[in-house]
């Protein structure tokens, strides 16, 4: 006889969902690894991945493609973060590929080091020769995004082709792939800004400062507060102020914006992310802004 | 609060995108930036109103020729329900994106044009939707505004479709007269039409019930993963990780190892958080048992006196999703069932089923891309089965070519 309508909440629905493809992948794979940049997104996954594995430690290394313009508070997490759970952790630097000659820098007052992060992946995948690759990215965040399959598939050049996806039916994911080619996995995919938030909050994750209110100098450009730093070019006619902010996404400091907020708590937060009409990237980022493709055409190339 | 995922199947021109982008926006799952993207394209391309397919169509080239390809998911959420939908495009050649975003549903929404009635294109929705197992099925006849909210209209297009629909096995259907352009009976009902007494369309949403269509009676495990610390702590620690795909699980339960037949005890139910006294779709845990079996990935644990099929040879439905290859017998194909991959063999096409007049063709040769049709399958080594109607976990499968890797079949064993 049954107790009780046996009702899953939603927060239970989706970290099951995100366990059983974190678990398929370790099933499948030779050589995956984990995206884990310091964001809350990766926060979250990673936290699932530990879930996941329990007792035993999570069976694969985390990866960080460091473009060098990074908020230092995050970089301070990641590595606690790391040493915390003892795994092993992959820095990828964009720094390196500009030595290298793998890419070049951009210049001028905009020159930002976010799409030349793409190359560094690519090679720390081919490098590390890693067949599936955990990303935090969630449908929700953008409309390319949320057209992209779980398991997304990858050619030996990195690139995504929207028009030729694999059906994803159940909860079966195909894992077949060629020497060279990977599958990028969203484990988040179904889960929304306030999901990940809520999560945050019911498991207690820590996370980093930068996303509670803080005074910050910063200036303001396209409508966006972009924070004082050393990477970041300011022109004259863009004067500094000092200001109560927090940040909504982290990436790098040259292309991601703070938003006037007082919320110092996760509560506070939840609070004001149920009451924002501005979707998250609206808000703070410069790079989705480029174009109404800007996310798809970057996905092409094999962006995140 | 819990989630329902529900896919929408109907074409621009029944009004599929302004239903879904009123849910949305009524629900304020539409922000102000994303809104301005599609008023300036809208402005930009000297369309009258605001498109709202251009929020779900997130393709450059769906944008470009005005078509929607791919499914793609959308969030909002109630104080009452998370909802997750999947969007479907309708055309007969997308058959293969409505059986996808249908696999997953608790529930379709299939949406009807008041003025021109059950088409061939509904009745093929409403087919996809009964095959696939959907548990609740709404009929949404939009654009009642443009029939002067007539009731005999309604009525008129609720037994066409009642009658249909008894050929299909339908289970929970629901009608629900609206104006998605107006926002009649959308989120709240409808002044113009008194003589409907049923629910708005998102009340339906948020108090169908979904609890009960989750198998919870026949006990299905199949193991994805096997969990061994080698630390110190947890020395002999060995623990078979899974999402439970049906049944409710309890500590001290007989259970029975497939394809061993093994019995055995649960010693305990484990998560990252503690242990549960008992687990239950689509509950994600690790179960440790009593006696040291040899238990692999892609074996089960059921009840001993409970088991599925234990299978080589299967007949099931197949949709065919490959564009250039054809199904046809002597076929030779991956299958994935659960955990479970192996090979498996087109030994027979019994017919093939047109989606539009459910006729079957039983001098089919092959299947093409989008076609449905009842095959028997060999299998390398034994799945464990149950019928897709009883189970959508145990009975569903995927079908890759071994040559390209794509996904090119779902299966539904009957």
């Amino acid at each position: 006889m049954l107790q009780h309508d046996y009702t899953t909440s939603q927060l239970d629905v989706l970290e099951a969902e995100a366990i059983h493809i974190m678990r398929e992948v370790a099933a499948e794979f030779e050589r995956p690894c984990l995206l884990f940049s310091g964001g809350k997104d990766s926060i979250v996954m990673l936290r699932v991945a530990e879930k996941a594995f329990w007792p035993a430690p999570i069976p694969f290394p985390l990866m960080h493609v460091d473009t060098g313009h990074n908020f230092p508070e995050v970089i301070d997490y990641r590595d606690r973060r790391s040493a915390e759970l003892g795994a092993r952790l992959v820095v990828a630097s964009v720094q390196d590929s500009i030595d290298a000659g793998r890419v070049v820098e951009e210049t001028g007052r905009r020159a930002s080091r976010n799409r030349l992060q793409t190359t560094t992946l690519l090679d720390a995948i081919e490098e590390h020769e890693f067949d599936a690759v955990f990303g935090g990215a969630r449908r929700d965040e953008e409309k390319a995004r949320a057209k992209e399959r779980v398991f997304s598939f990858r050619d030996d050049f990195g690139q995504w082709d929207p028009k030729n996806q694999r059906p994803e039916l159940w909860n079966l994911y195909n894992a077949k792939i060629r020497k060279g080619e990977h599958i990028r996995v969203f484990p988040l995919s179904n889960w929304t800004e306030l999901d990940v938030w809520d999560y945050i909050r019911r498991e207690g994750i820590e996370i980093p400062s930068i996303y509670f209110a803080h005074t910050r100098s910063v200036f303001e450009r396209d409508g966006m507060l972009l924070p004082d730093a050393d990477v970041v070019q300011r022109g004259d006619d863009e004067p500094l102020f000092e200001s109560l902010v927090r940040y909504r996404t982290v990436g790098d400091m040259t292309c991601t914006g703070a938003v006037s907020s007082s919320a110092a708590t996760v509560d506070e937060i939840i609070a004001e992310i149920a009451a924002t009409r501005i979707t998250e990237r609206g808000a703070t980022r410069a790079d989705d802004r480029a174009s109404e493709a800007a996310m798809e055409d970057r996905k092409k190339e094999g962006y995140f | 609060m819990d989630i329902l995922r529900f896919a929408t199947a109907g074409s621009v021109d029944d009004g599929k995108s302004t239903l879904i982008g009123r849910l949305l926006f009524d629900s304020k799952a539409i922000f102000e930036d994303q809104l301005e993207a599609v008023e300036r394209t809208s402005r930009d391309r000297g369309t009258e109103y605001t498109d709202l397919s251009l929020l779900t169509d997130g393709l450059r080239a769906e944008r470009e020729q005005g078509i929607t390809i791919d499914v793609a998911y959308r969030y909002f959420a109630t104080p009452k329900r998370k909802f997750i939908i999947a969007d479907t495009p309708g055309h007969i050649q997308y058959t293969r994106n409505m059986v996808t975003g249908a696999s997953t549903a608790d529930l379709a929404i299939i949406l009807i044009d008041a003025r021109k009635g059950v088409l061939e294109q509904s009745r093929r929705h409403a087919f996809l939707t009964t095959l696939l197992r959907v548990p609740h099925l709404v009929l949404a006849v939009n654009k009642m505004d443009l029939v002067d909210y007539s009731e005999e209209r309604f009525e008129e297009i609720r037994e066409e479709f009642t009658q249909f629909a008894s050929k299909l096995n339908a289970s929970d259907l629901t009608f629900i007269p609206i104006s998605a352009l107006h926002g009649d009976n959308v989120v709240s009902r409808s002044e113009s039409m008194p003589w409907y007494q049923g629910p708005s369309l998102l009340h339906h949403l948020e108090h169908v019930h979904i609890a009960s269509d989750r198998n919870l009676v026949d006990v299905r495990f199949p193991v994805q993963y096997v969990i061994r610390p080698h630390k110190t702590e947890f020395h002999d620690y060995r623990g078979y990780a899974g999402q439970v795909a049906g049944g409710v699980l309890k500590p001290g339960d007989d259970v029975m190892h497939l394809p061993s037949g093994l019995t055995t005890k649960i010693a305990s139910i484990d998560t990252f958080d503690g242990p549960v006294t008992e687990a239950f779709p689509p509950m994600s845990v690790t179960l440790r048992l009593e006696d040291d079996i040899d238990i692999s990935r892609g074996d089960m644990i059921c009840r001993p006196n409970n088991q599925p099929q234990v299978a080589q040879e299967v007949d099931a439905m197949i949709c065919w999703m490959a564009d250039t290859v054809k199904l046809s017998p002597r076929a030779k194909l991956t299958i994935k069932h659960t955990t479970r991959t192996a090979r498996a063999l087109v030994k027979d096409l019994h017919y093939r089923l047109d989606v539009n007049t459910l006729h079957r063709d039983e001098t089919a040769t092959s299947l093409s891309l989008n076609e449905i049709g009842r095959v028997s399958l060999r299998i390398t080594q034994p799945l464990f089965v149950d019928d897709y109607a009883r189970n959508r976990q145990t009975g569903g499968f995927i079908l890759i070519d071994e040559a390209t890797n794509g996904t090119v079949g779902a299966g539904m064993i009957l």
